[in-house]
């Protein structure tokens, strides 16, 4: 839960002015100074921090890869804003993302409430759910490329069902596979978020539900559903940023096609940058995913008032 | 309560064991067969017989030089994650100057930012300093990219070490950094290994960076091996299946000795 927030601040006891420790048994404790935290931060600066910065002042640049980035200003920022495949895989990851979640999201919750109740053979279950997260998502995707083959895999056995099998040749059945093989991937991660909540939900409130004669389905939406809340939008806001920057998948399933039907954002930023060589380009693309997915994370956060959970956490 | 049977649960549960075993029923099935067999039965069968040439056509085609490979990436992976993270989440734990909660929040913003953002500037960084094309070079990365989730996972493990402990090293005279050493280490264990299996799982799954930032057979890492059998023996499905299967036994071998501290790794991200 603690993903998106910042952290909870020390009690207020703890520390009432700049760090000077009131109570005097604690005065002498040793704590730890910023030093500590050098190492891990001055390692994080260097390879995740400065490389964020300096895509946006490569974006104004160009560079194919050879000799030393040039200043070209508004040039890549222009060229993208009227360019219909941009926009195009903008609209795709949308997709992605709307479809992302509306298929991961009902199954997580329902595999997460029943993982986090008394069943029998649970665990065993749970732990064969769990094996698709363990996975690389090359090695899923290679695997799911290679079941649903147009000439060797299930599609060609299944003709009945599939047609001409080649479900990576026509958008709609491309876009399927896709999400499907996400969906395959990313549920297990999804039911531990709810499996974890579901477990911490008082069980006097289904007690009381109980006395008062609610049945199981209005349990499950008149307490469950509500106490998930917070963990539906930590869920959701991963699986927007998540499904923004889809990769592996794509290029292994589908390689961004048939023609571009499948190529979303993140799949165009590497092909401008690294088959194309336009890596000022592809830095501007690459602008675009981190300002839209930290927009949409920020406006969730503020819709649902994600921000204030502190207090509503007070409530239980 | 929950007495009843719940029928719903257990068809929507049972459906899902479907959509998880079969395709890997089907991956073990197909890589036990040969060629000729698989594309006469079709995927969806038994296996007729058995073979463990596509193991061995996978390693002929330098799959052991990749899980070499692979292996020091994930090696250094972890190491370098355990090397700098239980230092800044003690400090994150017990410093309650205002500059360590900044740099907490530093690193949890640090969460929302995708490889796929930074991956040209890293092209950029990793070329400039002669990294490119090196092991080393994608595992500084990728160790980077490991740091927030550890961090996270590991300040919530080391909260759970009371007041008292500490008050009692004080007591005795003992320094911060022997605090570290014989308190707060030796009580996060559970906390170390859960990160040391997600760093090994980042080390080990990683794609995107080896793709970019290496292009020489003799740095290429598993995942990518997977990539080019595919593209190069796409007709051979059995084969491609053998190498997937054989990329993830080292995962699932970890994944018997680890269970716990993953999964309940993985509960503390959204479930408190």
């Amino acid at each position: 839960m603690t993903t998106l927030l910042p952290p909870r601040p020390p009690a207020a006891s703890d520390h009432p002015a700049k760090g000077h420790p009131v109570r005097p048994g604690r005065a002498r404790l040793n704590r730890p100074g910023v030093a500590w935290t050098l190492p891990a931060t001055v390692f994080f600066l260097l390879f995740a921090v400065i490389p964020l910065i300096a895509v946006v002042v490569l974006s104004f640049m160009t560079w194919t890869g050879l000799g030393d980035p040039k200043f070209v200003g508004m040039e890549n920022w222009q060229e993208l804003a009227g360019d219909p495949v941009m926009l195009k895989s903008l609209w795709l990851s949308l997709l992605f993302i709307v479809l992302g979640v509306a298929t991961q999201t009902p199954v997580s919750i329902l595999l997460g409430v029943w993982a986090a109740g008394p069943q029998r053979n649970r665990a065993v279950l749970s732990a064969i759910f769990f094996l698709p997260l363990l996975l690389s998502s090359a090695a899923i995707s290679v695997l799911w490329r290679a079941l649903l083959d147009p000439n060797f895999g299930v599609p060609a056995q299944f003709r009945w069902l599939f047609g001409d099998g080649n479900l990576f040749g026509h958008q709609p059945t491309a876009i399927g596979v896709i999400i499907f093989v996400g969906m395959w991937q990313f549920t297990p991660f999804h039911t531990l978020i709810y499996q974890g909540a579901a477990k911490s939900v008082p069980p006097v409130l289904y007690q009381a539900a109980e006395v008062d004669g609610a049945g199981r389905a209005r349990q499950f939406f008149s307490i469950t559903l509500p106490q998930l809340r917070n963990s539906i939008i930590t869920s959701v806001i991963l699986m927007v940023v998540g499904g923004l920057t889809t990769f592996e998948t794509v290029l292994i399933l589908t390689n961004g096609g048939p023609g571009t039907d499948t190529t979303i954002t993140a799949f165009y930023m590497f092909e401008e940058a690294f088959r194309r060589y336009n890596f000022g380009m592809g830095s501007a693309i690459a602008v675009v995913l981190v300002v839209v997915a930290t927009a949409i994370s920020l406006v969730m956060v503020k819709l649902s008032g994600y921000d204030k959970m502190r207090s509503t956490m007070e409530g239980v | 309560m929950r007495t009843r049977p719940n029928y719903i649960a257990g068809a929507a549960v049972t459906l899902w064991l479907l959509i998880v075993a079969l395709p890997l029923y089907v991956m073990v099935a197909a890589s036990v067969q040969s060629r000729t067999e698989f594309s006469a039965n079709g995927p969806v069968a038994l296996p007729t017989g058995f073979t463990l040439d596509n193991f061995l056509e996978v390693f002929r085609s330098g799959f052991g030089k990749y899980f070499l490979n692979t292996f020091v990436v994930t090696a250094g992976v972890v190491g370098i994650v355990l090397l700098v993270v239980p230092p800044l989440a003690y400090a994150i734990v017990r410093s309650q100057s205002r500059s360590t909660t900044l740099i907490f929040r530093f690193f949890l913003l640090g969460l929302a930012i995708p490889v796929q953002a930074v991956i040209v500037p890293m092209f950029y960084l990793i070329n400039s300093v002669g990294l490119y094309d090196t092991l080393l070079g994608i595992i500084l990365p990728t160790a980077a990219f490991a740091l927030p989730i550890c961090t996270l996972i590991l300040s919530g493990t080391m909260r759970d070490i009371t007041p008292d402990l500490y008050e009692a090293m004080s007591v005795d005279g003992a320094s911060t950094a022997r605090t570290f050493l014989r308190l707060v280490l030796p009580l996060s264990k559970g906390g170390l290994s859960t990160i040391a299996v997600f760093a090994a799982l980042q080390g080990w799954n990683g794609f995107l960076l080896p793709l970019i930032l290496t292009q020489s057979d003799s740095t290429k890492v598993v995942t990518l091996g997977l990539f080019n059998f595919q593209t190069q023996y796409g007709i051979n499905v059995p084969g491609i299946l053998a190498a997937v299967m054989l990329s993830m036994i080292p995962v699932l071998l970890v994944y018997l000795f680890a269970r716990r501290a993953l999964v309940q790794g993985l509960m503390g991200v959204g479930g408190k």
